[in-house]
């Protein structure tokens, strides 16, 4: 019965309460706003991380005339590794056929080619590892005793990684700061949300300490005073998750229409498969500001 | 019923709210307390509420002290006593139905009790065509009368009313004393808080003087003599 009063008595003053009800759900609008504008931006620097990792490998580049039997024995070996994602085995006679086809127009080089008669190239072995933090575990594989000692060193010409390690610790250093510092400003934002939200309720309720008074004087217990606030709180929650969600359908429409090619994502695509996910983020996000706001600001006039 | 022992209240050395105010309250009394602007009474009566501590001394309600309760026994004291103010305090986003229906509602009673009850008390003050409406659409004195009707609708041992005619007019005033006359007359104790000659002299029960924190005059049969 006391559950039943206090809900029917939140949305009574949540009607009642008129301005005073929707500014507070505005401001929780922005608080949730604040939170989807903070997953999108984090899928958006996710699909770009990934992208730039993708483009990130390292080649073993082999003698000519390297023995496959060598070269299989080695990428059976890098393949066992946990860190390796995969592996691909370019084969010389592949490896010519690529470099043709990517100078088919550069006529004197292909000319060059024709007249050496034979192969120059070797092959190569292409290796992704399952985070660019990992390639120098990989690189240093190749260095150990265990791979040196299968021959393997003998018929490897060079390593890319050595040529390309400036480039990929900057990027993993790039990557880890990102994170920490996107991290540091989600949490930033989301804390000064919050506390525009806090107060703002904090003020509303602050209005109405004379009547939490006079409700314990009439005997009402804190339960009884406190519920509804909660409640009205978690109607802002609500409300305001279905206004931020609303807001946001034109917002993704226009970023999927013109700035696709420019994010690297579609988010209006992203926005629709993970709706469901967003929703209960939101939701939790906005109910639970609304009543915790709410129970902590009425705490105050609660004392006696 | 009620009673005081050697209760001080000191809010900072210049000021004395209450000075060793020692007096009984017994129960079915209609006691006035009386007394100019900042004579204590005020502050007596938030004592008998747990509304202020006292600085020295004990105030009991029976046998209880009010001020050694916890958080739930306060409440359930509370429950026993009805209260009305001299600015209503009534619950401004609740209708004159409500209002009464809250109270009832403090003390877990069920909807059917509330609404068997409500329009009831509601003509006994003759707001029973105000139902619906707010405070703010109501006069001061249909305030006050509902702030009466709050105050009784539990059947409280007794009625506390802290300067109730304070705001209104004397025809509105008069009707409210009547009221708490007729609550009194069916057994409920009543303590009276005024600073109005006119009423004092209309109800004819025990006054009591205060004057700078201090009991100056107890009088079963009393007048305005300040």
């Amino acid at each position: 019965m006391l559950i039943k009063r206090i809900i029917k008595s939140g949305f009574i003053n949540f009607k009642r309460n008129g301005l005073i009800s929707w500014a507070s759900v505005i401001i929780t609008t922005i608080t949730l706003s604040v939170i989807v504008s903070i997953i999108l931006l984090q899928a958006v620097v996710i699909s770009s991380l990934t992208q730039i990792k993708d483009k990130v490998d390292v080649t073993i580049y082999f003698n000519v005339g390297a023995s496959e039997d060598k070269i299989m024995a080695l990428k059976s070996g890098i393949e066992s590794l946990p860190e390796v994602e995969s592996v691909s085995y370019t084969s010389a006679g592949d490896a010519l056929d690529i470099f043709r086809a990517r100078h088919e127009k550069d006529y004197p080089t292909i000319q060059a080619l024709d007249e050496i008669g034979t192969n120059p190239l070797g092959g190569y072995l292409n290796i992704k590892a399952k985070e660019v933090s990992q390639y120098e575990t990989i690189a240093n594989f190749l260095k150990s005793d265990s791979t040196i000692s299968t021959g393997a060193a003998s018929i490897i010409d060079k390593v890319n990684y050595y040529q390309n390690k400036l480039v990929i610790d900057r990027l993993n250093a790039i990557i880890a700061g990102g994170q920490r510092i996107g991290f540091l400003v989600t949490l930033i934002l989301i804390i000064i949300s919050i506390i525009i939200t806090f107060n703002t309720i904090r003020l509303k309720i602050f209005f109405s300490k004379e009547e939490i008074g006079v409700m314990r004087l009439v005997g009402a217990s804190k339960m009884r005073v406190r519920g509804p606030f909660m409640i009205e709180g978690a109607i802002y929650g609500i409300v305001a998750t279905a206004v931020t969600l609303l807001l946001f359908l034109p917002v993704t429409i226009w970023l999927g229409h013109n700035m696709t090619d420019f994010l690297g994502i579609n988010l209006y695509h992203y926005y629709f498969s993970h709706l469901y996910t967003i929703f209960i983020v939101v939701l939790l996000s906005g109910v639970f500001l609304g009543m915790v706001s709410s129970l902590l600001a009425v705490r105050r006039y609660l004392n006696k | 019923m009620i009673y005081f022992n050697n209760v001080s209240k000191v809010y900072d050395k210049d000021s004395v709210a209450l000075d060793k105010v020692t007096l009984t309250v017994t129960e079915g009394e209609f006691v006035s307390i009386v007394g100019h602007s900042g004579a204590g009474k005020t502050t007596l009566v938030k004592m008998i509420l747990a509304e202020a501590a006292p600085t020295e001394g004990t105030v009991f309600f029976e046998s209880v002290d009010i001020h050694k309760l916890k958080s739930t026994d306060l409440t359930n004291l509370r429950r026993r006593i009805g209260v009305v103010f001299q600015d209503f305090k009534l619950l401004s986003n609740k209708t004159a139905y409500e209002n009464i229906a809250f109270a009832m509602e403090a003390v877990g009673k069920t909807d059917e009790e509330i609404a068997g009850d409500v329009p009831h008390v509601l003509e006994l003050v003759d707001l029973g065509q105000k139902s619906n409406h707010f405070p703010h659409e109501m006069s001061g004195g249909e305030k006050q009368r509902l702030s009466i009707a709050r105050a009784i609708i539990n059947q409280p041992e007794i009625i506390i009313a802290d300067e109730p005619t304070g705001n209104l007019d004397p025809v509105n005033a008069y009707e409210i004393i009547q009221i708490l006359k007729k609550i009194n007359d069916l057994g409920t104790t009543v303590i009276l808080t005024t600073h109005n000659k006119g009423i004092l002299e209309s109800v004819k029960k025990r006054v009591i003087t205060m004057e700078n924190g201090k009991v100056v005059r107890d009088d079963k049969e009393g007048k305005y003599t300040i």
